[in-house]
């Protein structure tokens, strides 16, 4: 039979190695690596918004400790009281209360020096009824400690008060978590604009594929064959673009994480760290970048298999 | 003998539009060898299509392997589909496959595993006369190899009933009498054969096949000459 079908003469080849796992879509197509570069863009910058967001709400939280582990004591001497003697005594009852570090009284000029921009330079105090401050710095700030302090020197001291800075805490509190809450925000709204975008990729770059869907649908594979075919076709294609993206917010923070150490002392450079720490992102932070790599490139595989699902839906 | 196919009363409209094909009465039986014709237009395709169920008849039953086609269900329907071989007009090979890979396609969507297939694609390809081209691409084999591939790929999974859609459409008159030869070959080890083509004279050299041709939405059969 083979002579009379095949009657022209060929040249003979060895038989070749016939790869069984070559894949029955595509690899490179110009659609693939648009998909590529938008899964990589969009995988960045999601990527960026949820190293920030980490950053800001860490940074949020030493703002929050760092004010609540401080405490004021504000010594107001009466007419004939000896300020220097109720100071000291402050220190010594603040050194003794349980929880804290040190107690830092601010002498009479450096009382005056806080209060130069306001009265000016050259005036003598030491007629006027001025406060003194003692900064107490506490190991952790809790309730009880600051209760036993506030309760030693009303007893102790009764000239003298404390203030926690609780309200100002507060304030601050709340700023910080509105600012997390923002970049929460912002980054869910990156997650919406990135599914989307890799919907509206996959869907055109499966546009050119519909032929081997029918072709593979008309040969008798099964609709879960051929989506599964289709899902791992697009997970490679979005692990390959979430592999780039992720590389380049590493990269980024790596490189601003040195580059703030390196800019620590310049003018401007208190704020930013204020604001954002160290700009070092923990090993937490760069974990969370790798889950949003995983699940860009999950997600490009489910929605290539929920899209060709659609599309065999219609072939009877 | 229950018909690979059969069809009562099957009527055809895309959307709103008249019937296509109408009033279709007609069985498909094993072991049979038939020509689909009429002239261009008239809706052979649309009728290779309505018997690989590609097509849902808008009226009418179509039986397959004496199952209600209407009553199937989707995984059913592709394990019928799975006797059905199909040559399409276009041949329809995935161009970034090798011949081989093309051909064993049906076999790889099945599951199975390559060396469980490997000798039996390589003997069809040989049978065929495609031996030395299984490591090419399709798009540098010729019509008549491209052709081949196709019919080599719908025979693989050596089906009950092979469809063929203009089968020798884009090839030389000799070449097209040796794939014609190639399908009665077919027939003769078992396989019910329908080849869609307009050319009298190609039917005419195979004078015992039955006719279906195709005319004003209706078939018209001639049974063939033994």
């Amino acid at each position: 039979m083979i002579e009379t079908v095949a009657e022209i003469p060929r040249p003979r080849s060895a038989l070749p190695a016939f790869d069984s796992n070559v894949p029955l879509i595509p690899a490179d197509s110009v659609a693939g690596r648009a998909l590529v570069v938008v899964v990589a863009i969009m995988t960045f910058l999601a990527c960026l918004t949820a190293g920030a967001a980490l950053l800001v709400a860490k940074a949020s939280q030493e703002w929050r400790s760092d004010v609540l582990r401080e405490v004021t004591i504000q010594v107001k001497p009466l007419t004939n009281d000896d300020v220097e003697t109720l100071v000291a005594k402050a220190v010594t009852v603040a050194s003794r209360a349980p929880g804290v570090a040190n107690a830092q009284p601010y002498s009479k000029s450096d009382s005056e020096r806080l209060l130069e921009p306001w009265l000016g330079a050259g005036l003598d105090l030491s007629l006027l009824p001025i406060p003194r401050i003692v900064v107490v710095h506490m190991k952790e700030s809790s309730a009880e400690n600051l209760a036993g302090l506030r309760a030693a020197l009303a007893h102790d001291v009764p000239e003298a008060s404390l203030d926690d800075h609780r309200i100002w805490a507060a304030r601050l509190g709340a700023m910080a978590t509105a600012i997390v809450a923002l970049a929460a925000a912002l980054f869910a709204l990156v997650i919406v604009a990135l599914a989307t975008a890799i919907g509206f990729a996959t869907r055109g770059a499966m546009a050119g594929s519909k032929e081997i869907v029918e072709i593979l649908h008309f040969v008798g594979a099964s609709d879960a064959f051929i989506a599964k075919e289709f899902q791992a076709h697009f997970r490679r294609l979005g692990f390959r673009g979430a592999l780039v993206g992720v590389s380049a917010s590493f990269a980024f923070f790596l490189a601003a994480s040195a580059l703030s150490s390196w800019w620590a002392n310049s003018p401007g450079g208190e704020e930013i760290a204020a604001m954002f720490g160290a700009f070092y992102l923990d090993s937490v932070g760069y974990v969370a970048m790798a889950v949003v790599g995983a699940a860009v490139s999950l997600l490009t595989g489910y929605l290539s298999r929920s899209i060709v699902l659609k599309d065999l839906q219609k072939l009877q | 003998m229950i018909p690979l196919l059969e069809f009562e009363n099957v009527g055809l409209r895309y959307g709103i539009g008249p019937e296509v094909v109408r009033d279709l009465n007609f069985s498909i039986a094993p072991r049979s060898f038939q020509f689909l014709t009429g002239p261009s237009g008239a809706g052979k395709t649309t009728l290779l299509r309505l018997m690989l169920l590609s097509l849902r008849p808008s009226r009418g039953t179509i039986r397959i392997f004496g199952q209600n086609s209407a009553e199937l269900r989707k995984d059913e329907l592709t394990g019928l589909r799975r006797r059905i071989g199909m040559v399409f007009q276009d041949f329809r090979l995935l161009d970034h496959l090798t011949t081989y890979e093309n051909v064993a396609l049906p076999l790889r969507a099945m599951g199975r595993a390559e060396e469980t297939y490997r000798a039996e694609v390589i003997e069809l390809l040989k049978w065929v006369g495609l031996g030395d081209r299984m490591a090419a691409s399709p798009t540098i084999l010729s019509g008549g190899e491209k052709q081949r591939a196709a019919i080599a790929r719908a025979l693989i999974v050596r089906p009950e009933l092979l469809l063929a859609d203009e089968p020798t459409g884009n090839v030389d008159p000799g070449l097209a009498r040796r794939l014609l030869r190639l399908f009665v070959e077919l027939h003769r080890l078992g396989t019910a054969v329908v080849i869609a083509t307009h050319d009298l004279h190609l039917m005419d050299q195979f004078s015992f096949a039955r006719r279906l041709v195709v005319g004003d939405g209706r078939v018209t059969i001639y049974d063939g000459v033994s």
